[in-house]
């Protein structure tokens, strides 16, 4: 199949459906209010579930009652709604069940504004709701990422059984970009039958399935969080996905950046490069679980000087890159977080200014 | 002779957690009862609620989930949806359903999604200790409304099956009570009748059921049975509010 | 080899249509291609503008400072726009609804009055397809004949309105020319 020019909005809701997904529940809110009126009409169209819940609230319950019994189940949502179903990830990750959550980032605090950012980091990645949990988090760069990394997220959530985000930045859904299905990542929901919900019929047995976050007794919740741990550890064996440019050669600078930021990184890069100033980057494209080892690496060759986080977030990723680089290199952080995606220029003249 | 009564299949042999004088056990038996003489055990996942009856999962015998404080209507809506063939109720109380989770039953009723939702109105909020609920009745005293609840300041009591009820989408909506026997027979019926029209795939149900909650009330069992005939009965109006077949309600 | 154009008007212009169009053209001749849109209240009647950037390698950041090329569509637009043009590029002037140049010597300019070709075709919606046909022809950006095949793709399931805009095309294209 050829590529198709797709909004990523919409791009990710195909990817959703092509991944084996038919169950979409969503509440609107910019700028990712495409994917609920894409698959508005392609859902019922692919023989899915498409409902728009009464708020984010809700929503992140039907995701975790469809899910509790036993089918892939997504929602999409942008910076404020993702705050509200955060209770309910809580619940799902306590639960273990599976889930995958898509936020479309905005500016915020409160209502902040509607364009880009990446201003939900420390949220995505240290736990939005209460509680000790983690998501395993994707950040795509392009919207044929975005739609790889969704389709790849339900395996992973099933995996684990534990909630997935793809945290994208607003340009990402917005933007119109060529993109490819592959069919390759079209993925059969893994067994379900020791642990959900789907009716002791389904399973034609006669011990009763229980999906639930309580433990009133210490000792259990203690064990029960061991186990959760278990897992996120288990994600930081396994799930690091990162990507390296120019860190093969010699570089002054190491940039960290994710998400659209990064390509801009990549064009200020090139530019950089051709005037004799060699800057390389890490792209971090799980940031929970954060690539530490890929960056201390990077951070620690010789020519390098300085390492700057370049994020659309007033230093957030930063602490996991000084976290990452453990002292061993001076740390920066330049960023910008109104809704503007900083340009080439504004990154070239950051990095000028760190090598004065 | 063969034997005549005995413990449904859908109820454990667990012991609840309750306390003398409550009748969330009345309740629960009510539901397992109707669930084991449908005959849909093997496919009916209930959702149990943060309250009281958040440990409602160990009394029964067939799946459950757990849901946050008010969203079990959202998360039953999620699991009709995707799986339309299983039967799904909630069961919830009156601080979850009419206070944290309003929103949330009141759409799932207004879409007509076809579970059941057992509301269990004791007036109180239990588990959290007797605190105010949007159902505790004028002057109650709560261990948040120490002199009593005043009505001027947050209001009367809400009647949840009459407020439902006034939405326009067909529903099986009823209150009932079981602190009498009497009325325990009336509960059953409703509630079986609120899981039939589920089975028929018809409409939303709801089955509110007065009880009592002596600890919190500060009374006796006895007193308590007392005072929800005497104080709650009047004001909670038992009876069938709304069904989607009214020819069947005359014949009732 | 990167190029970028924006496509900037009022908010009903079809100025992301246009945009989307070349943005398939050059997808189809097998170029990477990023369109990139203004989002959010702006776009309810006021200005409306969206960047194509078209690259035969992978496109970095797909946020332009300085775009190559610029097709204004209202006065706003040209006011907003023209300075940040790169030297060389073209920047296409709505004369139907722009009384002013762009007041830059380096870059080559084409005024055309693409709301009155537009009328004259009978709709004055056809008017972002006229300025179009009328920016590819002078930029030479992508062949025309990919151009017109996009457009036949972009209308295939309201077939009455292809014939029009490939007159849009060819109307632009000629004044373009002039």
């Amino acid at each position: 199949m050829g590529k198709i020019l797709m909004k990523g909005n919409e791009a990710i809701g195909e990817a959703a459906i092509r991944a084996g997904c038919l169950n979409y529940f969503a509440y609107p809110i910019t700028p990712q209010s495409e994917v609920a009126e894409y698959l508005a009409r392609r859902m019922p169209e692919a023989g899915g579930v498409f409902l728009q819940g009464e708020s984010e609230v809700a929503v992140s319950y039907m995701i975790f009652g469809a899910s509790g019994c036993g089918e892939r189940a997504f929602t999409t949502s942008s910076s404020p709604g993702i705050s509200l179903m955060a209770e309910g990830m809580s619940y799902i990750a306590g639960g273990e069940c599976p889930a995958v959550f898509v936020n479309i980032m905005r500016g915020g605090p409160g209502l902040g504004g509607i364009l880009p950012s990446q201003a939900d980091y420390l949220q995505a990645t240290k736990g939005a709701g209460h509680g000790d949990y983690r998501m395993l988090v994707l950040a795509p760069a392009s919207v044929q990422e975005a739609v790889e990394m969704v389709m790849t997220a339900f395996p992973l959530a099933e995996k684990y059984r534990n909630p997935v985000m793809i945290l994208g930045d607003g340009l990402i859904g917005q933007m119109m970009e060529p993109v490819e299905f592959p069919d390759h990542l079209k993925t059969e929901p893994s067994n379900k039958d020791d642990w959900a919900t789907n009716g002791m019929d389904t399973r034609k047995s006669d011990r009763r399935n229980l999906v639930k976050s309580l433990y009133l007794d210490p000792e259990l919740l203690n064990s029960h969080n061991l186990k959760l741990k278990a897992k996120y550890d288990r994600m930081k064996r396994e799930e690091i996905r990162y990507e390296t440019y120019h860190t093969e050669s010699d570089y002054r600078v190491l940039i960290v950046s994710y998400g659209t930021m990064s390509r801009v990184c990549r064009t200020a890069i090139d530019e950089l490069r051709s005037q004799r100033l060699d800057v390389a980057m890490v792209r971090p494209k799980t940031v929970f679980p954060f690539p530490e080892q890929a960056v201390l690496v990077a951070s620690e060759k010789e020519s390098c000087e300085q390492v700057i986080s370049i994020e659309m977030s007033m230093g957030q990723m930063v602490e996991d890159v000084e976290r990452s680089v453990r002292g061993k290199r001076q740390v920066h952080w330049f960023g910008k977080c109104g809704g503007e995606v900083p340009t080439p220029e504004e990154v070239i003249d950051a990095i000028k200014a760190l090598v004065k | 002779m063969g034997k005549i009564f005995c413990k449904p299949v859908s109820l454990s042999d667990q012991a609840t957690h309750y306390c003398p004088g409550c009748t969330h056990g009345v309740i629960h038996r009510l539901v397992a009862e109707v669930i084991d003489e449908l005959g849909v055990r093997g496919r009916t996942v209930g959702i149990a609620p943060v309250g009281c009856a958040v440990l409602a999962y160990n009394y029964f015998t067939f799946d459950f989930q757990e849901a946050a404080h008010g969203r079990a209507p959202a998360m039953a809506t999620g699991i009709k949806r995707v799986r339309p063939d299983l039967i799904v109720f909630t069961y919830q109380g009156d601080g979850d359903l009419a206070s944290i989770g309003m929103s949330e039953i009141i759409h799932a009723a207004n879409r007509g999604e076809k579970f059941t939702t057992v509301f269990v109105n004791n007036a109180v909020y239990g588990m959290t200790g007797g605190q105010m609920a949007p159902t505790t009745m004028p002057n109650q005293r709560t261990t948040t409304s120490p002199f009593g609840r005043n009505v001027e300041e947050v209001g009367m009591p809400i009647k949840v099956a009459e407020l439902i009820s006034a939405l326009e989408t067909p529903a099986f909506i009823s209150r009932q009570s079981v602190i009498k026997p009497k009325y325990v027979v009336r509960a059953k019926k409703a509630i079986k009748r609120a899981f039939q029209y589920q089975i028929e795939k018809r409409c939303f149900s709801l089955v509110e059921v007065v009880s009592t909650c002596p600890t919190n009330w500060g009374m006796t069992p006895v007193e308590a049975v007392q005072w929800a005939e005497d104080v709650m009965h009047p004001y909670y109006q038992l009876g069938d509010k709304k069904s989607p077949d009214p020819i069947k309600d005359k014949e009732d | 080899m990167q190029s970028e154009v924006m496509f900037a008007g009022f908010g009903g212009q079809g100025i992301l249509l246009s945009g989307k169009i070349l943005a398939e053209a050059a997808m189809d001749k097998g170029m990477e291609v990023a369109w990139v849109p203004s989002y959010g209240p702006e776009m309810r009647g006021g200005t409306a503008y969206c960047t194509v950037v078209i690259s035969d390698r992978p496109i970095g950041s797909p946020i332009i400072r300085n775009p190559m090329h610029l097709v204004a569509m209202n006065r706003p637009s040209l006011e907003k726009f023209a300075g940040v043009i790169k030297p060389g590029g073209v920047i296409l002037i709505n004369t139907s609804l722009i009384p002013i140049s762009s007041g830059r010597k380096d870059v080559d300019e084409v005024q055309i009055q693409v709301t009155d070709i537009a009328k004259t075709l009978g709709s004055v919606r056809a008017a972002n397809i006229v300025a179009l046909g009328a920016f590819v022809a002078r930029s030479k950006i992508i062949e025309f004949d990919i151009l017109e095949n996009a457009v036949r793709n972009e209308f295939k399931k309201k077939k009455e309105f292809i014939s029009l805009n490939l007159a849009a095309l060819q109307e632009g294209k000629k004044a373009a020319q002039a």
